[in-house]
């Protein structure tokens, strides 16, 4: 299972800059951010090397952090490849609650990040269906 | 019990004993002080015609502004070459005032509080951690000479450096640990911080007080740093810590009725209220030397806890202090207790029980905002979750306080901790509207 940090910001100017600071400070190097928020708050959610040590380097420097467990799906680069993703799991009753998109250095495939309710029913739906599903390894170094 | 021919006293043997200290007391004062010398002429009576316990409901108040008008020494009831120690408020609320013990009162002070230290189960055999300031604050001084009384070995570390503390804490094997409740906080934060459970250390009980708490925080407390957590109450004006205290049922704090007399009255009218109806707390000191206080007006809320306490004590308890009549804010004609909104937070799962209240005025209209940090184990993961822990916390405070607020969630660790009296209120109101 993918390991995403997600992490708890107050909307403050350079708040966002700080907490980048410090990951690139510990050496930590991301593959994929995305920033969800409302007038209040936001939550960060990004793709790193060592997501564990990320949390711990994170909470050191006084952020709140979590680790989150989401899927990861390599979705064919062609006019409805997303839709039959989404579809197969529509189809067994898994909930997306959010997803957001990268595209890998080789160009050949987007890579799509899903978080649903249950990621190890959605992964075993989505191999049925014929559809890869991205491991760990080959988007950032686990610890 | 530390003294139980006085604290397991028959009541009417408690009250002849009272009668007798009043009196002493009253013409003591009469004679030596001309501000309650005053008071009682103005209001056409004397200390004789105080004759029973009941009488004393005729004898005039004594507030804070006396104390202070009379700075430094105006009030005391000793002349100098008799005090051997002085203590002084911090000053926060307005000119500091100034108290001054006899060689008599230090006595009676460590007996009080090496009761209120053996009311949390301390003998001689423990090790007690002194957290609160030393100094011209009363706290850190008073509680260490009742642990010398109790024979108790005492560390004098006072506030700060919290992470020495900790470190003092582990390799002295403290057993009892003397702080404000919010500092107490701080300090089970910072050894897990730095890898220690302070439920890993011997300590086994806590002595906490100087500022109000909730039951919660008390659950909170007994929890992180595994203890048994005891509310104790005092003030400079009265005697400093050892007034009141709880005992090992944790229901209420036993006044030391032998030293001191409390009433409760309506802060409006300014009679007394009846055993268990809330209003503010007043003290006479019956033993004191140095500067005895009469009727003195706490601006503390607090009840007397009808009934009689299994632990065997005969003192009236006095309920937590549940805010200060300074402390309350009045938010759009309603009284507020900051005390109130700890209470709510640390019923939630998923905050931490720190906050900041800020008011501002929107228009006319008072604007509240209350800042909480989401709590460190929080999975931060999800908008809606948050949101929805934004809407629980707004609405159980709303519906404590009886007013609408706004609630901002922060970051953890965010809010700044006290190293002593917590100030949890900003107050912008009279700096114009946004």
């Amino acid at each position: 299972m993918i390991e995403q940090v997600s992490v708890f910001l107050e909307n403050k100017t350079g708040r966002l800059a700080e907490m980048t600071r410090v990951l690139g400070d510990a050496q930590v190097n991301m593959r994929a951010l995305m920033v969800a928020d409302t007038a209040e708050f936001g939550v960060v959610r990004l793709i790193c090397d060592g997501p564990r040590r990320a949390v711990n380097v994170l909470e050191d420097a006084g952020f709140g952090a979590s680790i989150t467990e989401v899927i990861a799906v390599a979705v064919p680069d062609r006019p409805g490849g997303l839709a039959d993703v989404l579809e197969a799991l529509g189809s067994e009753g898994l909930n997306v609650e959010y997803a957001y998109c990268f595209v890998e250095p080789t160009g050949e495939a987007a890579v799509d990040i899903f978080r649903v309710d249950d990621p190890a029913r959605a992964r075993t739906v989505l191999s049925a269906a014929g559809i890869g599903v991205v491991e760990p390894d080959s988007l950032y170094s686990a610890d | 019990m530390f003294q139980p021919d006085f604290e397991a006293m028959p009541r009417t043997d408690l009250e002849a004993l009272q009668l007798e200290r009043l009196g002493t007391t009253l013409e003591r004062v009469y004679e030596r002080v001309p501000t309650y010398r005053a008071k009682f002429d103005e209001a056409g009576s004397h200390p004789a015609s105080v004759r029973s316990l009941a009488d004393l409901a005729n004898v005039p108040f004594t507030v804070k502004d006396d104390l202070r008008s009379a700075y430094p020494y105006g009030m005391f009831a000793a002349p100098m070459r008799d005090i051997v120690r002085v203590h002084s408020s911090s000053g926060t609320t307005g000119q500091v005032t100034v108290v001054g013990y006899t060689k008599g009162d230090i006595e009676r002070w460590g007996d009080l509080m090496a009761r209120t230290l053996a009311s949390a189960g301390a003998t001689a055999d423990d090790i007690v951690q002194i957290s609160y300031g030393y100094g011209l604050f009363t706290g850190g001084l008073g509680v260490h000479y009742g642990s010398e009384r109790l024979g108790a070995a005492t560390v004098p570390i006072s506030g700060g450096n919290t992470k020495r503390q900790i470190q003092v804490m582990k390799d002295f094997g403290v057993t009892v640990l003397a702080a404000t409740p919010s500092y107490a906080l701080l300090l089970a934060e910072t050894a897990l911080e730095m890898g220690i459970d302070p439920r890993d250390l011997p300590l086994r009980a806590g002595v906490f007080g100087a500022e109000p708490w909730s039951e919660n925080m008390r659950t909170q407390l007994e929890e992180a740093l595994g203890i048994l957590a005891i509310d104790i109450y005092g003030l400079s004006e009265v005697l400093g810590p050892g007034v009141a205290s709880e005992c090992e049922c944790k229901d209420g704090l036993h006044v030391n009725e032998d030293h001191f007399i409390i009433e409760i009255i309506d802060p409006a009218t300014l009679l007394p209220v009846p055993d268990g109806e809330m209003g503010e707390v007043v003290f006479t000191t019956i033993t004191k030397e140095g500067i005895p206080v009469i009727r003195y007006r706490t601006r503390d809320i607090s009840r007397i806890i009808p009934g009689t306490c299994p632990c065997g004590r005969t003192f009236r308890r006095m309920q937590r202090v549940s805010g200060r009549t300074d402390d309350m804010l009045i938010i759009r004609g309603v009284n507020v207790f900051p005390s109130q909104i700890e209470q709510v937070l640390t019923g939630i799962p998923g905050v931490a029980p720190h906050y900041q209240v800020v008011l501002t005025k929107r228009g006319s209209l008072d604007h509240v905002e209350v800042h909480v940090e989401v709590g460190p184990d929080f999975a931060f993961d999800e908008i809606k979750t948050l949101e929805h822990l934004r809407r629980r916390v707004s609405a159980e405070i709303a519906s404590a306080l009886a007013i609408s607020i706004e609630v901002k969630l922060v970051e953890p660790k965010s809010i700044q901790r006290s190293e002593g009296k917590a100030k949890r209120v900003l107050d912008l109101r009279s700096e114009g509207s946004e």
